[in-house]
């Protein structure tokens, strides 16, 4: 179409570049949470619509007779600069709105996958969906204060990640938690393409 | 009367998902937007004094979007503001492009980021947050 425009200028009016950032991980691993520790805004919510009635239709036939229902999905925002904004998405927790996340992982700059150590079984469908894609991720082992602390090793080898695949513990009600892991993974894809940024 | 239990069970309806929506009403039941593939994260940028007057068709949300679209705003953050699902704010921009009041700017893939200059940038945003 015409009127998409692939350009970030009109008129002078500088657009910025808007990175998507995704958190995924089981249910209850701290998801919103980070995304909410994060945020410079109040985390939003929006919707997507569930419906088989998207599919080859462009009108109003069969739409009544369709029950339809939405899902939510957390985002926040952190903007690096005025051309720079991050935006942070929380995955929907439950597998079956599973075909929400190709919405969410195109174009994405990569994925945080929060690990509960109480839970470890929960984020292996997260680690399949970006390994198979070749989404750049990071496993953030979130310290819940009632679990046993494993060693990053431990659960290295339980979730039989690979070995360049960096792992962070973290607090995910803490900013600058947050923050390393976010870090942690943009060094990631940095290395990944080949052009580490200095950690200076 | 308990029509409810002579209907079948949609397989999306549980409690855990949302309330059943008649979201459409708004499309005029179009559910495939011409703005398909705009992406959550594309900005939408209204264009300067647009000339709403003239399109007497357009609903309330239409003009809204113009509005908050006024200095440039990405899709995902508009449906928040509206309150409207994504999918249904789609099929209104699709309505405002063809008329020429937005334009839709497409956020680079990740992928394609022409140099490390951005990952570094973000790096050392995070750092000073």
């Amino acid at each position: 179409m015409d009127s998409v425009r692939y350009d970030g200028e009109r008129r002078g009016h500088r657009v910025p570049i808007a990175l998507k950032i995704l958190v995924a991980g089981g249910f209850g691993a701290g998801k919103t949470t980070l995304v909410s520790a994060l945020s410079e805004v109040r985390p939003l919510q929006t919707e997507e619509i569930l419906t088989g009635a998207g599919i080859g239709t462009d009108d109003i036939s069969g739409v009544e007779t369709k029950s339809t229902t939405t899902v939510a999905m957390d985002f926040g925002r952190i903007t690096i600069n005025d051309d720079l904004q991050l935006y942070l998405f929380g995955t929907p927790g439950q597998d079956r709105f599973w075909f929400l996340w190709d919405e969410l992982a195109f174009g994405a700059l990569g994925a945080v996958v929060l690990a509960d150590t109480r839970r470890l079984a929960d984020c292996f469908p997260s680690i399949d969906y970006f390994e198979q894609r070749g989404i750049p991720f990071v496993v953030g082992v979130n310290c819940f204060d009632d679990a046993r602390r494993f060693s990053l090793e431990a659960v290295r080898r339980a979730l039989d990640l690979d070995p360049d695949v960096p792992m962070v513990l973290c607090d995910a009600r803490d900013r600058q938690s947050g923050k390393t892991v976010l870090i942690s993974l943009v060094e990631h894809v940095a290395r990944q393409r080949g052009e580490p940024v200095s950690t200076a | 009367m308990r029509t409810d239990l002579s209907e079948p069970r949609h397989e999306w309806l549980d409690d855990d998902a949302g309330p059943v929506v008649r979201p459409y009403t708004l499309t005029g039941g179009r559910v495939r937007p011409s703005a398909d593939g705009v992406d959550l994260v594309a900005y939408v940028l209204a264009q300067p004094d647009p000339d709403l007057a003239a399109y007497p068709e357009l609903h309330p949300e239409h003009r809204l979007l113009v509005e908050l679209a006024g200095s440039g705003t990405p899709v995902v953050e508009l449906a928040a503001d509206l309150d409207l699902a994504v999918g249904v704010v789609r099929v209104l921009l699709g309505d405002l492009l063809v008329r020429g009041l937005v334009a839709v700017h497409q956020p680079p893939r990740a992928t394609y980021l022409p140099d490390n200059d951005i990952l570094k940038a973000v790096v050392d945003g995070l750092r000073a947050l």
